[in-house]
């Protein structure tokens, strides 16, 4: 961990590795450059409940669905965006995480910052675990050992481990869980109790506007790892680890502390799902879960800052807005238009929502893949380029520095 | 003993599917470079080819009886099956012979798919990243599966096999216990049909120039095409033939599982491991891990192996995934440097 | 019109009353929770009120979610007053109007659980934060069914539950604000049982094939001890995972076993897959022990059995309906189903139908939208004319208790629909048990704010 807490002395120095640049009319120094993303972004989250509100996204479940799943790509972007190693196994550490808060929430207290603590260093050790053996290998092997050890923890998690997790109903709290800690204090509640921040409830906003906190200091360290000299030995891993390698530099101890890094951001995400909602589901680190974490940084862009976080914005939103269209909904959305061309909308745009959301989440995918492989935030980067004209070549070129590539 | 040869054969029908699936996922990463997602939707299509024929073979002609009505007031509609009152004995006899007949729709239609998916979309993913050829096809996965739910629902929609292998054999009187062994016609059918494309497959690429060009382009492309020949279009046939190949596996394999839309994603997973510990790159490691693991996963699931280890039924697959992957870091039989990075 | 008008004014200032006594009541509770905008979560205001349908529309459980949605808006039409009415012109007591619930339009909002609890969880809360659905009703398994059903007791919305089967929906995992009208596993063992030995004789050994997560554990210990009450023998109890699409190596050992009776606690797709292959296997020609042997499905589904085909005739199960029951009520579901969708309704369209009318008539009875008046009017409501015969909503454990439907596959069928026939209507009292067996407890009955 000392890796992350750098100076900003450290990130000039990182800076002047990378491309030089051409001298530039106006001088904003990379760090100030960060500093304004940095506070664009916690500005964009922490407003969301207001610009959201148009969209019909602005409740707090989906709010701190947001949040959390940012966290999760965010972190898995610091392995797969920075090193190139695609794992299809990030969402056991989510699920794990969920599990050990929950069981904090029941053995100790509702406070969330134990549960959390729990959540994170549990998910950590089981990271170190599994990252020891899966980066062994590289490339697909890498990917398929990560999949396959997610795939037992699901299996087991489901059947045999059910006196841990709860099985198929998850992990649930009880009335007469032991809650020691809450015991020892005296806090009895009426029914279940809630999860809380020393006495504010973690539920509806005030959840969101934690895990929002939690999303920007963890954007905020992710930003500092990728400018730092380590993630710059990350990303050199990625374009050529022979080179590396060749170079007498052991890679292993870079991937692994890269490998668990992602693998606490994505216990951090559990954790907050469970201080959210305190239910821990096996389904959560399925094979298909992984995928979705997968998707989300692709999407949105892998190997950039802001992109994972847009990508599991737009994926989460798909999964609960677009699904809960019905055609009755529909047919008043399309209100404004002639009844014959009403009735025509509805029939095209049906299929796609509602029960089809799967359908239009793939052509996404496909999209976006297909002329946008840099996601979405190269799309911005395109349209921002459109914008600035065929005079902004030299501002282009500047951006071209941003990405990890 | 008895108990360990059923397991075996169990193992074998599973480890069929499992080699075919496995086949045409490697026959694609080794020629084409490309990680398909959508192979498992491949399989899935060729099972509804045997489903969509079904259909259309059990279409019925619906009168309305006036005189009669339903349950809840409109009048009843009569069903006449069309082939067996237009054929008779013949009409039958299409209708039971659906599965296999539906090879015949299978293999056109698979290729046709085959051909499509790589001259539209693949073929522009040969030169990117692994990571996009996943999302591009895993994409495409979804949105076919999703046409197959719109249409066909997502219940599993069950096929029978012809009336003469629909029963079981009673494979221990050839041993001499007869009995003890009782095995479906049909899984049997099933082993030796898999055997039988796969010796199919090995000898186009083992005995025809064709394929002697597709296995050099597998070891060396460049050189392949320095040497002018269209490696290209001998591509596309090849992903033609992993389509057809992985659409007869699903074809065949719907009287032993119902199909349902969902069928693909359900073996994506296990046929990629399947390929990684035969090997990637490797055919005849993905035929011998197919089998492998087939049996394994047979033998996993005994009362007596639970009772020691519990659970590892669940998870042998996997297992034997990460073992063969850290020992044998190249799977049983692959290559050194492939797939690496 | 006018009067219509002042009925709704009189009911709002009595509405507005109760609320306040309520209110009144729970103050200490209310100072912890910070009541401010609204004295209940989601209190109707405008003229309509929101009911929220979570069925699976995409995974294994699509098309009986698809079936459940279609009962939810037949339902929503009739107590609106749209339509035929269907149940509601045979339900007694009742005191729907056919104009909404308590004067108000009925409109609903759907969502996707996708057969995940985290998937259905999300889905019922945007419905109860965004949309303000006033009750949630839907699921079609059952641990999405106890997932969704704790998330609305903590927020404080009844949860009226769809097909859900697990005896923990309302046992070890019962809550004050989830309710179940459809039966559980201990009630398809205790009807099943004496079925079972009329046909089998009490001298039998049974292998069960379980579904290994915690529905699959429940119906097993419910049918096993209701046939080892019989005298039957369990030779062995195999767990299966879930989904596991092949099921030979399971069935194989079977063969050998001395077993003469196969029970498949399967549901879905896994019964499906499991029923045909070890027909295929040839089972049910085989002989063991000088009898037939015999293969059971403890919980059968309509839906599922179009899939299972042949290898479904001649299958004993229960079910908690069927469209073929010649009762009142029933046929006017039927026929009511039937004429706006073309085709009869399945066991889950049926449960889902008759909890959003019991919602409907609690509101209306109690007069107020108010959770706890209406858990208390459902608590102990006793009913008949939904289908199911004389029905009682218990209080200790929020279950219904009603007849329960013996089926056999058909074996010659009339129509595509025709699959099940009912072998016997077992009565209620065979069926009832103790609510302290399963333990669990229902928490307290207080108002919450979400």
């Amino acid at each position: 961990m000392r890796k992350i807490a750098i100076s900003d002395g450290d990130i000039q120095v990182s800076t002047r590795q990378l491309p030089p640049e051409g001298p530039e009319p106006k001088p904003i120094t990379p760090a100030a450059k960060d500093w304004m993303l940095f506070l664009g972004f916690a500005a964009t989250v922490l407003t969301m409940p207001i610009w959201l509100q148009p969209l019909g996204a602005a409740y707090p479940d989906l709010l701190q669905k947001f949040a959390i799943f940012g966290i999760f790509a965010i972190g898995f972007n610091i392995l797969f965006g920075l090193t190139g190693y695609l794992s299809f196994g990030h969402a056991a550490f989510l699920g794990v995480g969920s599990y050990a808060a929950v069981w904090s929430f029941k053995l100790f207290t509702m406070n969330v910052l134990p549960a959390m603590l729990l959540g994170v260093l549990v998910a950590g050790l089981f990271a170190l675990l599994i990252g020891f053996i899966s980066l062994r290998r590289a490339g697909i092997y890498f990917s398929i050992l990560t999949l396959a050890f997610a795939q037992m923890s699901y299996n087991l998690a489901y059947s045999v481990l059910t006196p841990i997790t709860n099985g198929e109903t998850g992990l649930q709290l009880r009335g007469n869980d032991p809650r020691y800690i809450d015991r020892a204090f005296g806090v009895e509640s009426v029914g279940l109790p809630q999860t809380n921040l020393f006495g504010i409830d973690m539920s509806g906003y005030p959840g969101f506007y934690f895990c929002a906190a939690v999303l920007i200091v963890m954007f905020l360290i992710a930003m500092r790892i990728f400018r730092s000299p380590y993630g710059l030995k990350l990303r050199a891993i990625k374009s050529n680890q022979n080179r590396m390698a060749y170079t007498g530099f052991n890679t292993r101890p870079y991937l692994l502390g890269a490998f668990v890094i992602s693998g606490m951001y994505a216990g951090i995400a559990g954790a907050l799902l469970a201080v959210t909602d305190p239910l821990a589901g096996a389904e959560r680190m399925q094979w298909t879960a992984s995928g979705e974490v997968v998707l989300m940084t692709i999407l949105g862009g892998a190997g950039t800052l802001i992109g994972p976080f847009l990508g599991a914005t737009i994926i989460k939103y798909f999964e609960n807005i677009f699904s809960a269209l019905n055609e009755a909904e529909l047919a008043s959305a399309f209100s404004f238009l002639p009844p014959p061309l009403q009735e025509f909308a509805v029939t095209i745009v049906n299929p796609f929502v509602g029960e089809g959301w799967h359908l239009t989440l793939g052509v996404i995918f496909m999209v976006i893949v297909i002329f946008l492989p840099g996601g979405l935030v190269e799309g911005f980067r395109r349209i921002g380029r459109l914008f600035r004209g065929r005079s902004g070549k030299r501002t282009a070129s500047q951006a071209e520095v941003q990405p990890a590539e | 003993m008895d108990a360990i040869l059923l397991q075996v054969l169990n193992g074998l029908d599973k480890g069929g599917a499992y080699a075919l699936i496995a086949l045409g996922l490697t026959l694609v990463f080794g020629t084409l470079g490309v990680v398909n997602f959508a192979h498992g939707a491949l399989f899935m299509l060729g099972a509804f080819c045997a489903v969509a024929l079904n259909e259309a073979l059990t279409w019925e002609i619906v009168t309305v009886d006036p005189t009669r009505t339903t349950a809840w007031g409109t009048p009843l509609e009569v069903r006449q099956p069309y082939l067996e009152a237009q054929f008779g004995d013949f009409g039958a006899f299409l209708v039971d012979f659906s599965v296999p007949l539906a090879i015949l729709v299978a293999i056109p239609f698979m290729l046709l798919v085959g051909v499509i998916m790589e001259r539209g979309l693949v073929r522009f993913f040969y030169k990117r990243p692994h990571a996009e050829q996943i999302l591009v096809t895993f994409g495409l996965a979804i949105v076919l599966q999703e046409i197959i739910k719109s249409v066909f629902g997502a219940n599993p929609i069950p096929q029978g096999a012809p009336d003469m292998v629909a029963g079981s054999a009673d494979i221990g009187a050839w041993f001499g216990m007869a009995g003890s062994i009782i095995y479906p016609w049909w899984r049997i059918v099933y082993f030796l049909f898999s055997v039988l494309i796969i010796g199919i497959v090995f000898a186009f690429l083992n005995f025809t120039t064709y394929g002697m060009v597709v296995r050099a382009g597998m070891q060396d492309r460049e050189t392949v095409g320095f040497l002018g020949i269209n490696i290209q279009r001998r591509f596309t046939i090849v992903f033609g033939i992993a389509a057809v190949v992985a659409g007869l596996a699903g074809v065949m394999y719907t009287p032993i599982l119902p199909p349902d839309y969902h069928l693909g994603m359900d073996f994506l997973v296990l046929s990629f491991v399947v390929v990684v510990v035969g090997g990637m790159g490797s055919l005849s490691g993905a035929v011998l891990a197919g089998f492998l693991l087939g049996i394994l996963q047979s033998f996993a699931s005994m009362t007596e192996v639970k009772a020691i280890l519990p659970g590892i039924d669940q998870i042998i697959i996997y297992l034997v995934a990460v073992i063969v992957l850290l020992v044998r870091p190249r799977g049983l039989m692959g290559r050194t440097g492939i797939m690496e990075t | 019109m006018s009067t219509t008008d002042k009925t709704i004014l009189t009911r709002r200032t009595l509405l507005r009353g109760t609320a306040a006594g309520a209110t009144l009541l729970a103050t200490p509770y209310f100072f912890t929770k910070g009541a401010y905008a609204q004295d209940f979560c989601n209190m109707p205001t405008g003229d309509t009120v929101t009911l929220g349908f979570n069925v699976p529309q995409t995974g294994a459980y699509a098309d009986e979610g698809a079936d459940e949605l279609r009962a939810y808006q037949l339902a929503v039409k009739h107590l609106n007053g749209e339509g035929d009415g269907g149940m509601m012109n045979t339900m007694s007591p009742s005191a729907l109007k056919g104009n909404g619930i308590l004067g108000k339009k009925v409109a609903y909002v759907t969502g996707d659980t996708q057969t995940k609890s985290d998937a259905a969880r999300a889905s019922a809360k945007r419905m109860i934060e965004k949309d303000g659905a006033i009750m949630i009703t839907g699921g079609s398994s059952s641990g999405v069914a106890i997932a969704v059903q704790g998330l609305c007791d903590e927020m404080g919305v009844i949860f009226m539950a769809g097909l859900t089967h697990s005896n923990d929906t309302t046992g070890k995992d019962k809550k004050r604000y989830g309710f179940r009208h459809f039966f559980n596993a201990y009630m398809s063992g205790q009807a099943l049982g004496p079925i079972l030995a009329e046909e089998f004789g009490s001298d039998r050994r049974a292998y069960h094939l379980t579904a290994d997560y915690t529905w699959g554990w429940t119906q097993e210990e419910s049918i096993k001890n209701a046939t080892e009450n019989l005298g039957w023998e369990t030779v062995e109890a195999v767990r299966t995972p879930l989904g596991a699409g092949d099921f030979s190596q399971y069935i194989t050992p079977v063969v050998n076993s001395g077993a003469d009776v196969l029970i498949l606690n399967h549901y879905g797709k896994d019964m499906v897959n499991s029923l045909t292959q070890a027909v295929q296997f040839g089972l049910r020609e085989k002989q063991a022990n000088g009898k037939n042997f015999e293969i059971v499905v403890p919980l059968f589904s309509r839906l599922m059995a179009q899939g299972a085909g042949e290898a479904i005739k001649g299958i004993l199960g229960t079910t908690n309906w069927n469209w073929s029951l010649q009762d009142e009520a029933s046929q006017a579901f039927v026929k009511s189903f039937g004429q706006e969708y073309g085709f009869p309704p399945s066991q889950a369209a049926h449960t889902c139908y008759v909890q959003t009318l019991l919602y409907a008539n609690a509101c209306e009875t109690a007069g107020t939208f108010l959770p706890t008046e209406v858990i208390s009017t459902l608590e102990g409501f006793e009913f008949d004319g939904m289908g199911n015969g004389p029905t009682l909503y218990r209080a200790e454990d929020h279950q219904c208790f009603k007849k329960v439907l013996v089926v056999r596959g058909n074996e010659n069928p009339e129509s595509q629909f025709d699959l099940l026939k009912v072998v016997k209507e077992v009565a209620r009292e065979d069926v009832t048990y103790d609510p302290s067996i399963f333990g669990g407890e229902l928490g307290p009955n207080v108002v919450k704010t979400c």
